[in-house]
């Protein structure tokens, strides 16, 4: 493919259509807007990764000796704070998601292209805000605001923060009703929903928590603010108000924040699999359908981030079963990719070995939940680093490895350059040693009884730290490569051709990178999706067609 | 526009599609990216519905707040809500049910060319908004001036529980009841003061001579957004100001 005459002129594209600031900040072409978000959510996600790298310094001796109490506790708060809202949740859907739904679909944008440039700026204001916070004094109350401490006994900067993750709610609020209008709305003649490719469904599935779920923690918000600020009573026991209903409307959304955070990366993984192992995904309409029972069952399971709280035990009780109802879903979709695996050729190429990891980390995320949604053992571990390494296996071993491997699978098609293959193998061969390094100690140190959130411990607890704090700086190293080659491609990387992976998905079908309008003529679609047996026999059909 | 329906029913025996013939009949209202104005229209309407969802759990935090409360502190909101004007509060529900006819009024006119009467249905439903916020601004002075708002100021000292002669209201209680009638009733103005924007907006259009038979959109979603927020206040006007009342 490296043979291929480049013509002289670079043909127009979205990247070069227009030069200039103004052509950037005021468009409304759904892949300069996810470009948009992937240089916003890049920055945040290095200041996240800032206090993350603080934390675990500090965590080296058992000893608090690096930074004092209250600083440990801004930086754990605000660790979470930026890594959940200003880029895990708007990670994937807003920039694979903004650049590929569309382009999926057959669609020439969004339904809503304005409104898209809007959900980027509620970002950009959100996100400056928490900027404001965290420079003038920080935030120490946890990422999960907990009531009364956050409403009448915190000296930080709470309101600022409250505020600003309130404005970036409603950026997620109108990514997923731009998505979900989109998918119905704007699929190319043919495009039935069961030829959606499943990352579309797994973006439906996300928007509908997005759409049903952010408003909670958004009015949530208001009301801590409105404590705050006016000393009201609402979540005030002293005052007559009720903490537990502080806990039980956060969660309401927390507790489906973290498949906002996963289905997307699922929808991924799916694309992924079929590509590198060149078959259909075995079970499509189980995957497809689970991505939805997901989102269904993630919101009636909030209580178990309770169970210590002072719920009753009949509640406790009902939602330690519902929990394990998210489980037979999750698991359908593990063993529906092993299935897809089994007698596929299979290519390792980076973002397939990006995939793998995804499988075996979110497998072990998933099955320690099972540990955490059961009442006994919870009570053991609640709030000690077993809860820390599992959501880590989930958010980051899920999460971001989807991103990652999402950024590869698709960096040609955004880019328009190749990105070097030996440099993203070993990076993501670094990233899965240094992921488990940190996080697989924090499941022993959890089960020993090591609370989170304290900036000291006992001194027996030190030999798995310092394995987790050499974890997190292979893991660190893991995260710098890729930005590094993904600029070095952007000038210096080979040419990417229109499908440099033969991928079946509409997106493969125009040029890299795209034109603005995504096609030149409109796709009509004919055929399933995950079409690779016909496409490798060869007699791929001349795509699109008809115009 | 073009010619062919292929939008319809996704199947694949539609698949077959005329070449779209390029007439491109000059339509200001279609947007580049869709196919046809039916498309553009569902969408818009679709778009609107979800918003209204969001609209529904960002209220719905709310209620359910306001219905552990009550069930907690039933006689002291019940004593709170004696307190504020039920007569005002049924004047602006009449006034916004009104509000609501003249939007539907005003779609009519739009849909069978009526322009004196859509820009006189859409000034109505401006001045109903405005009237419902000059009797909440009333409503709120009066509050103010009892000292019923939460803060340092606030007082509900031997307010009678009804019913429960001799009994008297937990101010902290009643504070809480404040506290949610102030938030909810204030968000819901909030809203209120948006659909006015969005309505000034739609009468400048109307009055440009945008809208037609075919073509008026936002006059529907605009609308759609009027008819919620005033659901909205179907609920609160009972549940804040009709607690154990009798006449």
């Amino acid at each position: 493919m490296a043979t291929t005459t480049i013509a002289p002129a670079e043909r127009e594209n979205y990247l070069n259509k227009e030069y200039g600031l103004g052509s950037w900040l005021l468009t409304t072409d759904h892949k300069r807007i996810a470009l948009l978000y992937l240089i916003s959510i890049t920055f945040f996600f290095f200041i996240g990764g800032f206090f993350a790298l603080l934390i675990r310094l500090e965590l080296l001796t058992p000893a608090g000796d690096l930074v004092q109490a209250d600083t440990y506790n801004k930086l754990f708060t605000q660790h979470g704070q930026v890594m959940v809202f200003f880029f895990l949740i708007p990670s994937i859907p807003a920039v694979l998601g903004n650049f590929l739904v569309p382009m999926m679909i057959g669609a020439k944008d969004l339904a809503f292209p304005r409104i898209n440039l809007l959900s980027w700026y509620l970002y950009i204001a959100g996100g400056a805000l928490m900027m404001h916070a965290m420079l003038t004094g920080g935030v120490d109350t946890g990422w999960t605001f907990y009531t009364p401490f956050s409403t009448a006994f915190s000296n930080t900067k709470v309101i600022e923060a409250g505020l600003a993750i309130f404005i970036a709610g409603f950026s997620s609020i109108l990514t997923g009703l731009n998505f979900v209008v989109t998918i119905h709305r704007m699929r190319a003649p043919g495009m039935t929903w069961s030829r959606l490719p499943l990352f579309i469904w797994a973006h439906y599935a996300t928007s509908i928590i997005q759409i049903l779920g952010t408003p909670v923690i958004a009015i949530t918000l208001v009301l801590v603010v409105a404590e705050r600020a006016l000393h009201l009573g609402i979540f005030d026991p002293k005052l007559g108000g009720d903490p537990l209903l502080f806990q039980h409307l956060f969660w309401f959304y927390s507790h489906p924040a973290v498949y906002i955070m996963i289905l997307p990366s699922m929808g991924v993984v799916s694309e992924i699999i079929a590509c590198f192992a060149r078959k259909r995904i075995f079970g499509y309409t189980f995957v497809a359908i689970s991505s939805l029972s997901i989102a269904v069952f993630g919101f009636l399971v909030w209580a178990h981030h309770m169970f210590v709280a002072g719920i009753s035990v009949y509640a406790a009780l009902v939602f330690s079963l519902l929990s394990y109802s998210v489980a037979v879903p999750s698991a359908i979709k593990v063993f529906n990719w092993t299935a897809t695996l089994y007698k596929g050729s299979i290519h390792y190429d980076a973002p397939m070995l990006y995939a793998f990891g995804f499988l075996g980390l979110f497998t072990i995320g998933g099955l320690t939940g099972l540990f955490l949604a059961c009442l006994g053992v919870d009570m053991h571990v609640h709030d000690t680093y077993f809860v820390i390494a599992h959501f880590h296996y989930i958010m980051v071993g899920g999460a971001l490895m989807g991103y990652l491997g999402g950024m590869h699978f698709w960096w040609p098609k955004i880019s328009g350059k190749l990105y070097p293959e030996g440099w993203a193998r070993l990076a993501a061969l670094i990233v899965f040693i240094g992921f488990n390094l940190t996080f697989f100690p924090q499941f022993i140190l959890g089960y020993l009884g090591m609370p989170r959130r304290y900036y000291q411990y006992p001194p027996e607890f030190q030999v798995l730290n310092v394995l987790s704090t050499a974890g997190a700086t292979v893991l660190g190293i893991g995260y710098l490569l890729p930005m590094i080659y993904f600029l070095w491609s952007m000038r210096y990387g080979k040419p990417a051709p229109d499908n440099p992976w033969n991928a079946a998905g509409l997106e493969w079908q125009t040029q890299s990178p795209p034109t603005t309008f995504n096609f030149e003529k409109e796709p009509v679609v004919t055929w399933e999706a995950y079409n690779y047996d016909e496409i490798d026999a060869g007699h791929k059909e001349e795509v699109p067609v008809v115009g | 526009m073009r010619v062919t329906k292929r939008r319809s029913p996704l199947s694949d025996s539609n698949v077959a599609v005329q070449t779209s013939v390029h007439e491109d009949v000059h339509r200001p209202e279609l947007l580049h990216h869709f196919a046809d104005p039916q498309q553009q229209r569902n969408s818009a309407s679709l778009g609107m519905w979800i918003f209204l969802a969001t609209e529904v759990m960002f209220f719905g935090g709310l209620f359910c707040a306001y219905l552990i409360y009550r069930n907690w502190y039933y006689a002291d909101f019940a004593a709170a809500s004696k307190s504020i004007n039920a007569a005002l509060g049924g004047t602006n529900t009449a006034v916004l049910i009104c509000s609501s006819l003249t939007v539907v009024l005003a779609i009519w006119a739009a849909e069978t060319s009526r322009r004196a009467l859509m820009l006189a249905m859409l000034a109505l439903t401006m001045f109903f908004g405005l009237g419902f916020l000059g009797i909440k601004g009333v409503e709120y002075h009066d509050k103010f001036v009892e000292h019923h708002v939460p803060g340092p100021s606030f007082s509900f000292e031997h307010e009678q529980i009804p019913g429960h002669p001799g009994q008297y209201a937990n101010p902290q209680h009643a504070e809480i009841f404040f506290a949610l009638y102030f938030i909810m009733t204030g968000l819901h103005a909030l809203h209120m003061i948006v659909g006015l924007g969005i309505f000034t907006w739609l009468f400048v259009m109307a009055w440009k001579g945008r809208f037609t038979p075919e073509y008026h959109t936002p006059l529907e979603i605009g609308g759609l957004y009027w008819h919620f927020v005033d659901i909205i206040w179907i609920y609160l006007f009972p549940l804040l100001y009709l607690i154990d009342r009798h006449p």
